[in-house]
């Protein structure tokens, strides 16, 4: 498969604005008639000791590059036929959608472990940072978590 | 004219380093991300104080990611950031 009939496969977008999940889906199915189900993954912004909202930092073309060579290794890994990578970046309140990752092939079982392979590989290995921002006005930046780590490394 | 490299800085590393990017001048014997780092520590007070208490700095050269011994050159951009956090 040359790698130009790969990247029409594979939708990558890095954006401060709010993605339509509905609209994504159905850019992905007109692939074709071979799609047999979908994996989907929307990350929310989960509130909880006193969180208002995440800061997303990225490293432009960078970060675009890493998703494309990620979604490329998923894409041969579990034969899928199309996956679409959205990422927020910006100030994003609790209760807000983060990422959307959907994997689409012929049956279920390479859809789902493709949606989980892509997330747990972009928690550590696509260059972003999140900063949290709480009522008293405290701002943090995440640490990465070690169970992460062990997820993304498990692939 | 010395060899120059773009130095870009994100996240927690861009706050305590007080700049999100600068051009270095390299020394002639600078040839890895290591030597880069000695020379800067060296040279740079602000950047020893960070760079001595960092213990988890990832780096990509050229928006690639890589380590101590990835060779760097002339025009080559340089990226020192905290272990990622995305998702």
């Amino acid at each position: 498969m040359s790698r130009q009939e790969n990247t029409s496969r594979i939708r990558i977008v890095v954006q401060s604005s709010l993605f339509d999940m509905g609209a994504e889906t159905s850019r992905l199915l007109a692939l074709g008639p071979g799609i047999g189900g979908l994996g989907s993954f929307l990350g929310v912004v989960r509130g909880g000791d006193g969180l208002v909202a995440l800061e997303l930092e990225h490293y432009p073309g960078m970060c675009e590059q890493s998703l494309a060579v990620l979604a490329e290794e998923a894409l041969l890994r579990f034969s899928l036929i199309g996956c679409t990578i959205i990422h927020r970046v910006g100030r994003l309140a609790v209760g807000e959608p983060i990422v959307l990752v959907l994997a689409a092939a012929a049956h279920r079982g390479e859809a789902l472990d493709a949606t989980r392979f892509l997330i747990d590989r972009l928690k550590t290995g696509a260059p972003f940072w999140k900063a949290e921002e709480f009522s008293d006005g405290r701002r943090v930046w995440v640490e990465s978590r070690q169970e992460d780590e062990a997820a993304a490394a498990g692939w | 004219m010395n060899d120059t490299v773009t130095v870009l800085y994100f996240a927690a590393l861009r706050e305590q380093v007080g700049r999100s990017s600068e051009a270095v001048a390299l020394a002639p014997d600078v040839l890895t991300v290591k030597d880069f780092l000695t020379m800067r520590r060296q040279e740079d007070a602000a950047f020893e104080a960070v760079f001595s208490q960092s213990s988890r700095v990832r780096v990509a050269v050229n928006k690639v990611i890589g380590d101590l011994s990835t060779p760097i050159q002339n025009g080559d951009e340089i990226a020192f950031f905290p272990p990622m956090t995305g998702g």
